[in-house]
């Protein structure tokens, strides 16, 4: 079959993007041709205030280069500005004659920028900011002249000016209306936005009116007068008061025009059906789009109908503004202006430069204005746009999303508590999920890979610090390590998750087993692999697997910790932190008898025995007469606990109870890593329940549970799990998790980078929203530490070799 | 022909582990059995920062020491790349199932095989080239 032809007039970011798509649904329906008037292949043109500003090279924005084209098949006219199109016989024609016929004809040619109708707009040095060209144009002159005037203080204004003075000019901004980005800020943004920017050395002239431009006796700019008389000197005027839509060629050839080229919800124009067009030079429903997001929706329904699906409409977006300016974050949506019926919720921090305003009309949020502080943006817009009743958390909204469900800890990342199916990147549609997705199931771990597979932060940029700590939350904090493909040692190619899985799946039961049946290829592995394949075996088949001390740690073969210098130190249990005289009594004994040298109160609320010779251990252990504080191991190790209801004038819970009942039911329990818990009486968490891998807060109806936290290397503070009201709850809670943390965490990953990696919604859907489940799991956690002996005492049973203990001397 | 002394059997010593010997000269000397029941001796000392190899994991003829880690060949006593630095060998004679190590090298004062070559390569752990004096004072 014979292809049609598709030519495509203008070569920016919508109509490529329709491209791209069409591409992807239907790749060989049609032979492409693609006319730009510019001589260069689709670039960002967002992105073009950074090249200004000097941050990015006009290398760095390109979208599409030149190869992408031809490996498409498509057929580029770069520098060739279509001039005409006969419709009857539907050919296209470039100023230098090239013609081009069509079965279909996708008109993108975009806007141009306004140029107010001034005396002296012609003079030489004044000029527009809209491509690479004007941007060029730009970096030139500040090389040479001194005195820069732009004409309207929107946010192309403000970017040009921001890269004008970093390039060495001095700058005033002039705009006619009472503050900056009126479309897009209150008043009270618009002026902080003023003084951020004055302070790095912008002028401005508010509501200043422009009345001519002079120019000197080679006609050049010098100068701009304004209403009134007064003059600025300037070498360079950029005019920067607003885009229109470019109707040229459209109106030329007859296709309805009205404030855009008039199309349909398929994005056909309305006098001609072979005819498309999409992005600024279209007018949807009386509207032309200026920003990304819009364009990219058009470009989908556009693509869908070339491809002859015939599916998808466009029924026009509801726009937020989620802006970078020169360095401070920006965001609006809605109706954001208030006034009239509407109620105004606001902070304002000016100190540190944030200022928040919502808008509510009954209990419906509106609209919102967001400066400095914008990464509830998207959550506000979900609201907006969804016109969710937000009567019940209407105390906390201004807080944001991370406040819910939260005892007061500002979380470190926001991304973490995002749901999945909240916006990221508003430029190209891209949801947290899709991203999360994403770099689970391709193994990203770099920004770039993100952008390059999921567009997520790839157009204005702004949602990039954002998309960083998703990234960061879900590889888990070493994030450059690709989790994913990293095999487990130089012994195997089969990675962590390979390991369990073959485990599981054939139950294998000896380390040896696993070696063969994964082809390892090293007879014996290495100190690295054999722990880890161990606590594989241990975790998936408990009391049918058998332990091999051979493959441990000191620390947990010899149920101590060593020392730099060989000793080894002692940490009996406390259950929860609490002692008494005949333990402490004993402990005294020991130090005494075995001289020990050091004696410490741990983090974990026990007491440490420091420099203990490895010859005296079992000794220590039996006069001690105290479980093993499992302080050694990748095991359950301490639960810290306040005082509690008991004692404490503010407990609201007695936590030293709850404490107790935890370590009972969870000690002697391995793990991928080492675990500890912590609760507190009331929510003044006295045991730093924050910071724990399963840490409870007693509440007043209950207990609130909040899990993955952690107080190493990088402090992460844990999040809300559930909240639950009785001490069998928490249990039973606190069991599955840890028991779904054993079963699917990889070896020496804490809980904080399991949750990471899986995701708390993987977590929750296991634990809280499967009762069942839950059961389940709590229940194969009990039957795993049934019957576990105490190592210190029990040295046969634990299969300890007591051996080592006693030197052979010469 | 040397004099051996005779200090355990293979079977006293664990598959994949070791045993300490202590020496009244001092400078304790770690035995290691390996998974085919070879057996080898070296100084129960790191040439890193002294950790005592005799606690480590044994895997293929070399040792992980417990402290940072570095892997330690048992046939030379000498750390893995990037590591350099050696852990004094002692010679080992197995007889029917007995374990023996040459008298006079058990004799000899306990001395490191090379201090001072201990470092990490790439010279960003110069102090580890000061291998710490061995603890005698018990003898």
């Amino acid at each position: 079959m014979k292809k049609m032809k598709l030519v495509m007039v203008g070569n920016g970011m919508a109509g490529v993007r329709t491209l791209e798509e069409l591409l992807k649904i239907a790749p060989d329906l049609y032979d492409i041709t693609v006319f730009g008037a510019e001589p260069h292949p689709n670039y960002n043109r967002i992105l073009l205030s950074p090249v200004l500003a000097g941050e990015q090279t006009l290398a760095d924005i390109v979208l599409n280069p030149v190869e992408w084209y031809a490996g498409q098949g498509i057929t580029l006219h770069l520098g060739k500005k279509v001039v005409d199109v006969r419709r009857s016989s539907r050919v296209a024609v470039a100023d230098d004659g090239t013609e081009a016929p069509y079965d279909r004809l996708l008109v993108a040619t975009g806007s141009n920028p306004f140029i107010p109708p001034l005396p002296g707009k012609d003079l030489d040095g004044v000029i527009a900011y809209r491509d690479i060209a004007d941007t060029n144009a730009m970096i030139e002159t500040a090389k040479t002249h001194k005195h820069a005037v732009v004409i309207g203080g929107g946010l192309l204004g403000l970017e040009a000016a921001n890269g004008l003075m970093l390039r060495g000019m001095s700058v005033t901004v002039v705009h006619l209306m009472p503050w900056l980005m009126e479309r897009q800020l209150d008043e009270v943004a618009g002026k902080m936005l003023q003084k951020s920017l004055e302070s790095r050395g912008l002028a401005f002239r508010i509501g200043a009116q422009t009345e001519a431009l002079l120019g000197d006796e080679s006609g050049r700019v010098r100068a701009v007068r304004f209403k009134g008389g007064s003059e600025e000197p300037a070498d360079l005027v950029v005019m920067a008061a607003g885009i229109r839509p470019n109707t040229a060629l459209a109106e030329q050839i007859g296709l309805h025009c009205s404030r855009g080229i008039v199309v349909n919800d398929t994005m056909q124009t309305i006098t001609d059906g072979r005819i498309y067009a999409v992005g600024e030079c279209a007018a949807h429903r009386g509207i032309a789009y200026g920003l990304v997001a819009p364009l990219f929706e058009q470009a989908k329904v556009c693509a869908t109908h070339l491809a002859e699906f015939g599916i998808g409409r466009y029924l026009g977006s509801q726009t937020s503004t989620k802006l970078k300016v020169t360095g401070i974050d920006l965001f609006s949506a809605g109706d954001f202006s208030g006034g009239g019926d509407t109620e105004e919720i606001v902070l304002s921090d000016p100190y540190n430069s944030v200022y928040k305003k919502l808008v509510v009309k009954g209990d419906k949020l509106i609209g919102a204005c967001l400066y400095g502080d914008t990464v509830d943006g998207s959550w506000y817009f979900d609201m907006v746009r969804e016109g969710k009743d937000i009567a019940s958390i209407r105390d906390h909204l201004m807080f944001g999303q991370q406040h819910l469900g939260d005892t007061g800890h500002a979380g470190n990342s926001r991304a973490s508590a995002m749901p999945d199916s909240a916006e990221v990147c508003g430029c190209n549609g891209v949801r947290k999920g899709t991203i999360v997705k994403a770099i689970r199931e391709q193994g990203l771990f770099t920004l770039d890979e993100v952008r390059k597979c999921t567009k997520a932060s790839g157009s204005c940029g702004s949602c990039t610090g954002l998309v960083e700590q998703i990234l960061m939350a879900t590889a888990g904090a070493g994030y450059t390590a690709a989790p994913k493909l990293k095999p487990v040692c130089g012994c195997t190619d089969a990675n962590h998750q390979q390991v369990r899985d073959a485990i599981r799946e054939q139950h294998l039961l000896t380390i040896a087993s696993v070696y063969e049946q994964l082809d390892w290829r090293t007879p014996n592995g290495c100190a690295s692999c054999r722990p880890a394949i161990n606590y594989y075996l241990i975790s998936t088949w408990p009391h049918e697997a058998l332990d091999d001390p051979q493959s441990r740690f000191i620390n947990e073969r010899a149920h101590a910790n060593i020392q730099k210098n060989g000793t080894f130190s002692v940490v009996p249990r406390m259950w929860a932190g609490e002692t008494n005289s005949s333990e402490l009594r004993r402990i005294a004994d020991v130090v005494d008898k075995y001289k020990i040298p050091t004696v410490k109160v741990t983090g974990g609320q026990r007491i440490d025995l420091l420099g203990v010779k490895k010859e005296d251990l079992t000794a220590v252990w039996h006069d001690l007469g105290m479980p093993s504080g499992h302080a050694y191991g990748k095991t359950l190790r301490t639960v810290k606990t306040c005082v509690g209801s008991e004692w404490c004038r503010f407990g609201t819970q007695d936590s030293t109870t709850m404490g107790k009942e935890l370590e009972r039911a969870l000690w002697r329990m391995v793990a991928p890593h080492k675990v500890k818990l912590a609760v507190s009486g009331c929510p003044r968490n006295c045991a730093e329940s924050g910071i724990k891998d399963v840490g409870v807060i007693g509440v007043d109806s209950g207990w609130e549970i909040y899990v993955a936290g952690n107080g190493g290397i990088k402090t992460d503070v844990a999040q809300f799990f559930c909240k639950v009201k009785t001490h069998a709850e928490v249990l039973e809670y606190s069991a599955a998790f840890l028991q779904l943390y054993r079963e699917e965490g990889w070896y020496l990953e804490r809980t904080v980078h399991y949750v990471g990696r899986v995701g708390l919604d993987h977590v929750k859907a296991k634990v809280v929203d499967d009762a069942a489940n839950r059961a389940l799991l709590a229940e194969r956690l009990r039957f795993a530490l049934d019957g576990l002996p105490d190592p210190w005492f029990e040295h046969d049973k634990a299969r300890i070799d007591v051996r080592q203990f006693e030197p052979i001397a010469v | 022909m040397s004099d051996w002394k005779t200090i355990c059997r293979v079977d006293d010593i664990p598959r994949l582990g070791a045993r300490r010997v202590t020496r009244r000269s001092g400078g304790d000397i770690a035995v290691f059995r390996t998974a085919d029941d070879k057996v080898f001796a070296l100084l129960d000392k790191c040439p890193h920062k002294g950790g005592p190899l005799s606690q480590g994991i044994v895997f293929g003829e070399s040792v992980a020491c417990p402290l940072h880690n570095w892997t330690i060949g048992l046939v030379d006593g000498c750390a893995a790349a990037p590591d350099v630095g050696c852990a004094r060998r002692f010679s080992v004679r197995v007889e029917g199932g007995a374990v023996a190590l040459d008298l006079a090298e058990l004799m000899h004062p306990s001395t490191d095989a090379d201090p001072g070559s201990a470092r990490r390569s790439g010279g960003n752990d110069a102090a580890a080239a000061s291998v710490d004096a061995p603890a005698k004072a018990a003898a």
